[in-house]
């Protein structure tokens, strides 16, 4: 069983920092004591309190839970597959598919914003880490921003695509959440679910939600190109004979 | 702070950034665009939804052929004025909801139809006038405090929440407030219409909207003794109609530049150079002062790389300004603070860029913008990185100054976020206000030689694209490795060349 760790073995001690609607005062500090007791904490202590404006306080608060986890008994899957060279990757296909793969990758539903995904396919890619344009055995469409769960589909079907990877940068409101279980529902009531290996990235997304949310693999910040080419080769079914 | 730069090569950059210019500006003087015409009815004060919500001047605009439109929407509802004499609103209103058709009027002089245009436009330039020398005299009875000025974005979704957030974040230090936009505006081809309460990604601007925080951050202002800007953003595909609201509402400045939209929202070239050019006409007369959109450069590619292409963007966004009749004062150019952290020296090469700026258009009031692509989940990296990008600004005397925001990589600000935030940027500037007075660069050291290579390398880009022309280096890839077709895009559709008696009435009151 784990705790979180301040300066000694499960003392529980976790920082939280948080705003409450009242002007200041002595009552507001202590609005906030009470509030992180009722979360659950002991031993609160309210290390600062103060105005932000007319009408809002801020608080940074200390405080030990008695909640603990066992860390043993998790399971948790993970897509990161060992670090592979666009070399390799590209050898790992040649050798395996014997075909370029194609791979589609949009930002869906009203999302401008495609910095996520230009990083992974465009040509320069990210950090260094070229993007999948420039891999030989990729043949890569990027078909942008703002692009809707249907059209996508119906790309999918029509170039007949191996690898799908779906974009959301904005996250407002679980907006992305409700994009990406679209495109789901979708190709799975075209039937072509099974056809593709299906991706997801986006600031905050993680393999567990992609997992929950029906992809085969989902990308989060700092995601480097050659991570989503090996995982897109190493899940490649071989070819056939 | 002063460094040595090469004052022959700065010389050598405007000349070539004239030149670059020359062609963009023909192109634009034979040329218009269905929101150019659209912006034109709603200055004149056509404003409202008819069916399906589509706006009125949407409605207009597309009632008439292609011949048509060619001598511009200003004669046929002209004419139609005459006729009927109506308001402009009102004939607006009736034109949308089926009452009356353009064509049915044109039996009535153009002479005639001229004046009542001429009419209906003068009073929205006075309106635009009055509300410039409302904006000077408050600024005048409630100064600002010294720059750099702090820049703080509200995105609710929801205009009334942004009201508080924007009320609150002015309470703790901020001067500028930006709404954000819900995202992926940029790309409709008409402006939506009333209060916005659910938005993604940040809030519609709307004319109704923009009134909503005005009133609240006026009110603001009073109490506060000192005057809070308001901003928006003037890009994608209405870029003129978006000025002639905000002149109307007195905003204070504009998100305005002449490439972004083409390269990092696919938006047609021809589009956007004639639409930048109406827009900043507009601004040049309400006194907004614009923002350019250089930072996005360095949000997509490598920040040391791209530093000359950020220098030859500003020359070019200075010129295509100046084109339009904006004075130094009124172009905000922009450069941002996303030098990889792990980078050593990173420090000195942002201090490098900023003053290269600084020094190159000393009358721009430079906008910095915060770190976003290196931000993390690490709030307590990210506040020490933005508390760096503070001090660079206020080191190099930049003056309009978005603030960053610890949570940047996570969510929308929360209203906490936003007052340590400002509170980052208070200290720090507080603390260094004069530090930039007192220390002089080594001559010939890493600042110094940084800025010099920087400038020689914007040289030779601007050189390039002077010699192939604008368009064909956007079309061959040469800014942000973005390539986009002169005929490509979205809204190219709604550029049409102009006929030998096209009219737009406000072109001569604005020149």
């Amino acid at each position: 069983m784990i705790k979180p760790y301040g300066d000694t073995l499960d003392d529980g001690k976790v920082q939280l920092s948080f705003t409450l609607p009242v002007p200041w005062s002595e009552a507001a500090d202590e609005a906030a004591r009470q509030l992180v007791v009722k979360m659950g904490f002991a031993d609160v202590q309210v290390a600062e309190g103060r105005a932000i404006a007319e009408n809002f306080s801020f608080f940074v608060v200390y405080a030990a839970t008695p909640q603990s986890i066992d860390f043993e008994s998790l399971a948790v899957p993970s897509v990161k597959t060992h670090k592979m060279s666009m070399e390799e990757i590209d050898a790992l296909l040649e050798e395996r598919v014997g075909r370029r793969v194609r791979v589609a990758g949009a930002c869906i539903g009203t999302d401008a914003h495609t910095v996520g995904i230009d990083a992974i396919l465009n040509m320069k890619g990210y950090q260094g880490d070229y993007g999948l344009e420039r891999y030989k055995m990729f043949e890569t469409f990027n078909l942008g921003s703002q692009v809707s769960v249907e059209d996508l589909v119906r790309f999918t079907k029509e170039k007949k695509i191996d690898a799908l990877l779906a974009s959301q940068v904005v996250t407002q409101k679980g907006s992305d959440v409700k994009n990406f279980t679209a495109l789901v529902e979708l190709l799975e009531a075209d039937g072509l679910r099974d056809n593709v290996i299906l991706c997801c990235g986006g600031p905050r997304m993680t393999s567990l939600l992609a997992t929950e949310l029906g992809y085969d693999a989902g990308f989060g910040r700092g995601t480097l190109p050659s991570e989503v080419a090996a995982f897109i080769a190493t899940r490649m079914p071989h070819r056939a004979g | 702070m002063q460094i040595q730069i090469d004052l022959n090569a700065v010389a050598r950059c405007r000349k070539s950034a004239a030149a670059i210019a020359d062609p963009v500006q023909a192109f634009v003087e034979r040329h218009s665009t269905v929101s150019v015409e659209r912006s034109i009815l709603r200055l004149l004060g056509v404003d409202g939804v008819g069916p399906n919500d589509t706006p009125v001047p949407n409605v207009i605009v597309e009632s008439l052929d292609a011949a048509e439109l060619a001598a511009g929407v200003a004669i046929p509802f002209g004419r139609a004025l005459v006729e009927t004499g109506l308001e402009p609103r009102e004939l607006g209103e009736r034109l949308a909801n089926g009452g009356a058709v353009l064509a049915q009027f044109k039996s009535v002089s153009q002479e005639a139809a001229r004046r009542a245009i001429i009419a209906s436009a003068r009073a929205a330039f006075d309106r635009i006038l009055a509300r410039r020398g409302e904006r000077n005299d408050l600024m005048h009875e409630r100064p600002q405090l010294p720059p750099p000025l702090l820049y703080m974005i509200v995105a609710s979704g929801n205009i009334y929440e942004d009201r508080t957030a924007a009320v609150a974040a002015a309470e703790a230090g901020a001067q500028i407030i930006a709404v954000i936009r819900s995202t992926g505006q940029s790309l409709l081809d008409f402006v939506p219409y009333g209060p916005t309460t659910e938005g993604f990604g940040g809030t519609y601007a709307t004319q109704a909207n923009f009134a909503i925080v005005r009133e609240a951050l006026d009110e603001a202002s009073r109490r506060l003794g000192r005057y809070v800007m308001l901003t928006n953003y003037a890009s994608g595909l209405c870029m003129p109609e978006i000025a002639a609201m905000a002149a109307l509402e007195r905003l204070d400045m504009l998100l305005n530049d002449s490439m972004y939209g083409i390269l990092f929202r696919d938006i047609n070239m021809k589009r956007t150079f004639v639409d930048q050019h109406f827009s900043r006409k507009l601004n040049a007369a309400s006194g907004i002062i614009i923002n350019t959109g250089e930072d996005n450069y360095l949000t997509t590619a490598d920040a040391v790389e791209q530093a000359p292409a950020v220098l030859a963007s500003q020359f070019i966004n200075e010129e295509l300004a100046h084109r339009a009749g904006m004075p130094g004062r009124q172009i905000g150019l922009g450069d941002a603070y996303e030098i990889d952290p792990n980078l050593e020296d990173g420090f000195l090469f942002e201090v490098a860029q900023a003053q290269l700026a600084r020094q190159i258009f000393p009358d721009s009031p430079l906008k910095y913008m915060p770190p976003t692509k290196h931000m993390t989940g690490d709030i307590f990296k990210g506040h020490l990185i933005d508390a760096m990008f503070n001090l660079t600004s206020v080191m190099t005397g930049q003056t309009i100054h978005l603030c960053g925001i610890l949570t940047e990589a996570i969510h929308t600000p929360f209203l906490g976020d936003r007052a340590l935030s400002l509170e980052n940027a208070r200290y720090v500037m507080r603390t260094a206000r004069h530090f930039g007075d007192d220390v002089i660069p080594k001559p010939g050291g890493r600042i110094e030689r940084r800025a010099a290579d920087v400038l020689s390398e914007c040289e030779v880009l601007l050189e390039r694209v002077a010699a192939r022309g604008l368009m064909a280096s956007i079309k061959a890839g040469v800014f942000a490795d973005v390539k986009r077709s002169p005929d490509g895009g979205r809204g190219f559709d709604g550029v049409f060349e102009r006929a030998p008696d096209y009219w737009n009435p406000f072109e001569e009151l604005l020149s």
